[in-house]
């Protein structure tokens, strides 16, 4: 049987496949000076003898055709919705990037001397000082080049403020409803990770709070809402109890989005957090970052927050101050990642404290209305008053052999990007929405009537979720074998002898093929 | 359906020992397996470790989540099942055979006491899917 030839548009191969030798997109004049071997600038021993293998040798309407092509199949915030609970996938606006994109900062070397960076130290020091407002906080640093950063560079002060106190203690207390990398961050700190868990509401538990509130109790990490999407109600007596054992309390700032212009956490005794300027101030991430994860601490941490500091010298000029004893030093190169942080204060200006707030407000309003509309249909775990994201699990599906993967699959058939699954732990088959503030409600509505739709299928068609997605030019991925097998470098399919002589050449290190 | 055997004991977090002459043979359940999915990774202590009971010692990677793994009993780890660093699928297989994790000899015998059935763990994880 002959097979209907498939054009490449729908069968997109790698750069590195559309390589044919001698194919290039310049066109350069005659040499005019005379040929000089490259081993009499290169020692020899530099210089490698097998050929450049596998670099793609293409023209420009190969390559502009081939990246054309593959950002089509991509989904993104500026194609629809992207409920990726946990990850606040706002509409990132286009003012913030005009702005980053100004010569004075884009074109800034980072080695400037300080006379000369006025400018771009100003728009530092504005945004430490008004997320200060925002969260109540003393002080800050803005150099941690993620959430998880963040999280390592806060507990770092946590130690060393303890370590100043003369009380340094072993343990972290972390909520069994947090994010992977708060037990991962402790335990590089050098502490134990003890966990809390959740009571029969999904809040911590008090009473477990209490019992592991001891003398060695370091920190209690918690986020605030939680993964649930539940405002820990009880913050000020868990701060109190937390303070009282001597501990201090670490909040990961990646739910702001539910209490940015509305609550501070610094009124409500944290001590450090970090927030994600990549979610709640709206700068590009997952695939199109980096991040930014500033840490703010009380007064009382201030001392110790990594070099340098950015200070106002009494003539009324900044500067990038090193000379502090009690610092815990660099944690990143320069001061961070300097066009983001610029985007994120871009978008706090333009928003204004009524924007902030308005955004808040939004996103708690825009969870709820999903939660309201969906909880007839999906089961909700921890039906709480919800703020900004909500849990939704597959509890009613799984009994016509549906899960919360195949939901999700399914889901980008009507033209949405998959929730998060399988996240908080503590909610079997969960599927995490959080629509954000930016979607209105016709998007909303769009959803909503996606999700009805597919509960309906796992009722009378159960099959064609469990095999879902069907309108994209790849199905079902096998996770199980990119997990339990990872191809991490693609090599050309050479002749055999040459693979064999390479100490690099194993077996597993198959050329990536799309499944059919 | 998830299934339970008699000889084995169990623990609230979902592992099970069986014990021969003080020495207890670990692993995790067919339910844990299930909730997991396909497990890809599975990190184990080294022979001669100490563990207190209830004490983490070592993790299962899924393609959904890592979850640690918890000591049934105090002991000191006496073999390791090597076959999982190329084979993890075996515990998704075989959870109560060629999926077992460590052997441990047993240091307080008594500890075994505390732990469930596989009456009462059938009973338990009944419970755990209701919620």
């Amino acid at each position: 049987m002959m097979e209907t030839p498939c054009h490449v548009s729908r069968d997109e191969a790698l750069i590195f496949e559309r390589s044919r030798p001698g194919r290039t997109a310049y066109s350069l004049p005659p040499l005019d000076v005379p040929t000089v071997p490259l081993e009499t600038w290169i020692e020899a021993r530099f210089l490698r003898t097998d050929p450049v293998a596998g670099m793609p040798e293409v023209s420009e309407v190969d390559v502009i055709r081939h990246f054309t092509r593959l950002s089509r199949w991509n989904y993104a915030v500026d194609v629809g919705m992207y409920p990726l609970g946990s990850c606040t996938m706002k509409y990132n606006p286009k003012m913030n990037e005009r702005v980053a994109r100004l010569e004075g900062f884009a074109l800034h070397h980072p080695l400037t001397p300080e006379e000369l960076s006025q400018g771009s130290l100003e728009v530092l020091k504005m945004l430490e000082e008004l997320l200060c407002e925002i969260t109540g906080m003393a002080a800050g640093c803005l150099q941690p080049a993620a959430g998880a950063h963040g999280e390592l560079t806060g507990l770092l002060l946590i130690r060393a403020c303890l370590e100043a106190r003369g009380d340094p203690r072993r343990k972290v207390l972390i909520p069994d409803s947090a994010h992977g990398t708060n037990p991962a961050s402790a335990a590089i700190c050098g502490y134990s990770v003890q966990t809390i868990p959740s009571n029969e509401r999904g809040l911590i538990d008090l009473d477990a709070l209490r019992r592991a509130a001891d003398r060695d109790l370091a920190a209690l990490m918690l986020t605030n809402p939680n993964t649930l999407g539940l405002f820990e109600e009880e913050i000020e007596e868990i701060t109190r109890i937390v303070h009282e054992a001597g501990g201090l309390v670490y909040m990961d700032g990646a739910n702001m989005n539910a209490l940015v212009g509305i609550a501070r956490p610094g009124e409500m005794g944290v001590d450090v957090l970090h927030l994600n300027i990549h979610k709640t101030f709206s700068t590009p991430h997952g695939g199109g970052g980096p991040g930014a994860g500033p840490v703010l601490v009380t007064a009382e941490l201030e001392p110790f927050l990594p070099v340098p500091r950015i200070v106002r010298r009494a003539d009324g000029r900044l500067a990038l101050e090193e000379d502090r004893p009690r610092s815990i030093g660099r944690v990143r190169a320069f001061y961070g990642n300097f066009g983001v942080l610029v985007r994120g204060l871009s978008y706090i200006l333009t928003m204004g404290p009524e924007g902030l707030r308005e955004v808040a407000e939004t996103a708690v309003l825009n969870a709820n209305y999903i939660a309201y509309h969906l909880k007839g249909t999906y089961e909700i775990a921890y039906p709480g008053p919800i703020m900004h994201e909500v849990v939704f699990s597959d509890k009613r599906q799984r009994a016509y052999g549906v899960r919360n993967v195949d939901i999700a699959k399914r889901l980008i058939d009507y033209g949405f990007h998959p929730p998060t699954m399988s996240f908080p732990l503590i909610v079997p088959g969960a599927l995490m929405v959080e629509p954000t503030e930016t979607e209105c409600r016709e998007e909303l509505d769009l959803f909503i009537a996606a999700m009805k739709a597919i509960d309906r299928e796992c009722r009378e068609n159960p099959e064609l979720v469990r095999t879902a997605p069907h309108r994209t030019r790849l199905g079902r991925l096998d996770e199980v074998a990119a997990a339990r097998h990872p191809v991490l470098r693609w090599r050309p399919q050479a002749s055999p002898s040459r693979a064999e002589a390479s100490p690099e050449g194993a077996p597993s290190e198959r050329p990536l093929s799309p499944e059919p | 359906m998830a299934t339970y055997p008699e000889d084995c004991l169990y623990t609230r977090e979902h592992e099970w020992i069986r014990v021969e002459d003080d020495v207890g043979v670990i692993g995790i359940t067919d339910y844990a397996q299930e909730a997991l999915g396909d497990i890809v990774y599975v990190e184990l202590p080294s022979v001669g470790d100490h563990f207190s009971q209830g004490e983490p010692f070592g993790n299962v990677e899924s393609v959904k989540a890592v979850s640690e793994l918890y000591m049934p009993v105090s002991g000191e780890i006496v073999e390791v099942n090597e076959d999982l660093a190329e084979s993890p699928q075996l515990v998704n297989e075989d959870p109560y055979g060629d999926g077992w994790m460590v052997k441990i000899a047993l240091s307080d015998p008594t500890e075994l006491e505390t732990l469930m059935s596989a009456s009462e763990y059938e009973e338990y994880v009944r419970e755990e899917k209701e919620k």
